[in-house]
């Protein structure tokens, strides 16, 4: 596995991919021809000030948003001739998401939250309580099962959403600054969690972070400015010196 | 994919108590209220219907004196024997006549009295009157001829006075007369007009003249029309007849009146139809009241739920998939408020019907029509909301505030 092979299939590319907003004397470009492949097994941060278009850009890799112009080929697939359903079946099978704000469904047990991916992809009870119990354990949540978001606090809830974004066993975890919400010390944790699945997993990461400590996890980092690609650096002495 | 949505639509429901609670609670108050009008007004119905029926051959009613106002007569001469033998006499399409005389009186027997009317009438009474004795006899000829001390008692005057005993061979003391009870009539329930016409004490006309009266009087002539003649006619005729024995000039008004028995109580059958209506407007009034609240907490919790749909599509729900949950926790809320509110219209139906004294009819056809207006609103306002949230970009429905 190598990030660095340019001779590797990209999983996710982007080319000339922009993002109007709104229309009219009102319309507001998010984003202005981006050009970006992401090999599996990449840690990338996005990284750029605020309303540069991280967070739209990452939406559109994870097929949650769609580009005004451009191309976005998941795998060699081209997304934009997919339809909605097929999307979604993307999303289902090879995507997981971690927000800013968590979205958990309140009022929901951590384990019924975690499950619900599974319900959708029409697995069995049994496995499903299965994987689900084996994600919280893995995200530290073991005993916390019956604890609805309210009962939890925001580090808590952000390893359930976390945990809920990896037991499909995703082949791409987006994240939308996972750790913005919490302190230092929680921030870390989230981090060592992700880069964990990131080694062990080969799990291919792209993060919206702002702190250069978070983003010091990745092994590239993607600079936003104002709607495009401002620079793009490998962190080779990672790879290279593991 | 149906069970999966089961399951989601379940936790929904139990995740929003109060929610459901109050989407079951309009679609009940709708449901019931259309049924239990509809159900009562059915049974009033009914019930005139029944007392129509109940009047068999047509009845018409000639007494003394002309309506003044409400519930006032003037005065005027009684009428006697003769009229009476007169009508049957000289009218054609007369089936029969019963001339009767009554007075307010109380009724005693040993230490119980009840208040009550007797009424003198000989045996054509219960011919014309299309009434059968439930247990006894009628009056004899010569009992009639005599004018003897004998009763025929109305069912509540029984009740009153014998309660569980026995009234036969009894004597009931009527003023200073002591009567023989020989006759118990058959229970006739409430008149159109709500009184109860099973309270009455019927005695020989002449008992009633000579010991009762005092005088020769008739308070009333009752005259039963052959079937297929006209009573419009029949009523003219007794008129011009009762004006020239009564010596009436063509200026003058009546001093009696020919009253059409089956006209008054058919009048009272439109009203009660009118009312029926009337209840039924009502209650499609509150029906929609209902949906309208039911549709109104449907469109605030789908709009309260696009973040939850937005999450639910993030992780890789199809479209169908979300709209499939929805559908069947309207479903499931308008179905389980549809029975409850069913169940307990009828409970109520059957116990306000019995309150009132009116048949219970149940009219499957309002039922079914409740029911499904009511899952209507909640599958429509529950389902289409949720199809426009569904078809948002997810990122959109996430971003819903
Ligand atoms: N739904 C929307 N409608 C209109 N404009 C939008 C919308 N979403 C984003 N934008 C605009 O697009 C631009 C890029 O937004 P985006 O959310 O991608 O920025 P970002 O880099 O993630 O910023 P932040 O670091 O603050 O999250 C911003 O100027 C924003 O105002
Ligand atoms: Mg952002």
């Amino acid at each position: 596995m190598s990030g660095t092979d340019s001779t590797a299939r990209p999983l996710l590319e982007l080319q000339g991919v922009t993002k109007v907003y709104g229309r009219g004397a009102a319309a507001m470009q998010a984003l202005r021809g981006v050009d970006l492949r992401i090999d599996a097994g990449e840690f990338v941060a996005v990284m750029g000030p605020s309303g540069s278009g991280k967070s739209t850009c990452l939406n559109i890799l994870g097929c949650l948003d769609t580009p005004s112009a451009g191309s976005y080929r998941f795998g060699g697939v081209e997304v934009g001739t997919l339809s909605r359903n097929q999307r979604a079946e993307l999303r289902r099978h090879y995507l997981g998401f971690v927000f800013q704000g968590f979205n958990l469904l309140n009022r929901t047990t951590a384990l019924e939250n975690v499950e619900l991916p599974l319900l959708y992809r029409g697995m069995h009870i049994a496995e499903r309580h299965r994987l689900a119990r084996e994600a919280l354990a893995a995200v530290g949540l073991a005993g916390w099962e019956t604890h609805t978001p309210g009962e939890l606090s925001g580090g808590q809830q952000q390893r359930v959403a976390i945990a809920r974004a990896i037991v499909t066993a995703p082949d791409v975890l987006f994240a939308d600054e996972p750790t913005g919400n919490l302190d230092s010390a929680r921030s870390r944790e989230i981090m060592e969690l992700i880069t964990a699945f990131n080694r062990e997993r080969g799990l291919t990461i792209v993060m919206v972070t702002h702190e250069a400590d978070m983003a010091a996890f990745a092994t590239r980092r993607v600079h936003f400015l104002d709607g495009h690609i401002e620079s793009d650096t490998r962190a080779h002495d990672f790879m290279e010196t593991a | 994919m149906v069970w999966n949505a089961l399951l989601l639509a379940l936790r929904e429901i139990r995740r929003n108590v109060l929610r459901s609670f109050l989407t079951i609670l309009g679609i009940v108050i709708g449901v019931a209220a259309v049924i239990v009008m509809v159900t009562l007004g059915g049974g009033a119905t009914a019930q005139v219907t029944a007392q129509i029926a109940s009047l068999g051959t047509n009845l018409l009613m000639v007494r003394p004196g002309q309506r003044m106002g409400f519930g006032q007569m003037s005065t005027a001469a009684q009428f006697d024997l003769a009229d009476a033998e007169a009508i049957e006499r000289e009218i054609r399409s007369v089936l029969a006549i019963a001339p009767a005389s009554s007075a307010p009186t109380t009724a005693v027997f040993g230490n119980r009295n009840w208040s009550t009317s007797i009424t003198g009438i000989d045996n054509r009474y219960f011919g014309v009157r299309n009434w059968t004795l439930a247990s006894g006899r009628e009056f004899t000829a010569s009992e009639l001829r005599a004018g003897s001390s004998v009763c025929i008692i109305g069912a509540t005057v029984r009740k009153e006075l014998f309660g569980a005993q026995d009234p036969f061979g009894n004597k009931l003391r009527l003023e200073k007369l002591s009567c023989e009870v020989i006759g118990l009539l058959q229970a006739k329930g409430q008149s159109t007009m709500g009184s109860d016409q099973d309270d009455l004490v019927l005695m020989p006309l002449r008992t009633f003249q000579r010991r009762i009266a005092g005088t020769q009087d008739i308070g009333l002539i009752q005259v039963s029309v052959r079937d297929g003649a006209s009573t419009e006619q029949v009523k003219q005729d007794i008129e011009e007849l009762l004006r020239t024995r009564r010596h009436i000039s063509p200026s003058e008004d009546d001093d009696f009146q020919v009253l059409d028995m089956k006209e008054i109580t058919q009048m009272l059958a439109g009203t009660t139809q009118v009312l029926t209506a009337l209840l039924g407007a009502v209650a499609a009034v509150s029906l929609l009241v209902g949906g309208i609240g039911i549709m109104n907490i449907m469109l605030v919790s789908v709009t309260e739920r696009t973040r939850e749909i937005g999450i639910r599509l993030a992780i890789g729900a199809l479209e169908r998939e979300v709209l499939m949950q929805f559908l069947v926790e309207a479903v499931v809320l308008a179905a389980f408020g549809g029975l409850t509110g069913i169940v307990l219209a009828l409970a109520a139906s059957v116990v306000l019907a019995d309150l009132m004294s009116i048949p219970f009819v149940f009219n499957p056809g309002i039922v079914v029509l409740a029911f499904l207006f009511s899952a209507a609103v909640g599958v429509i306002f529950g389902f289409f909301p949720a199809r426009k949230a569904a078809r948002l970009d997810p990122i959109e429905a996430l971003r819903h505030e």
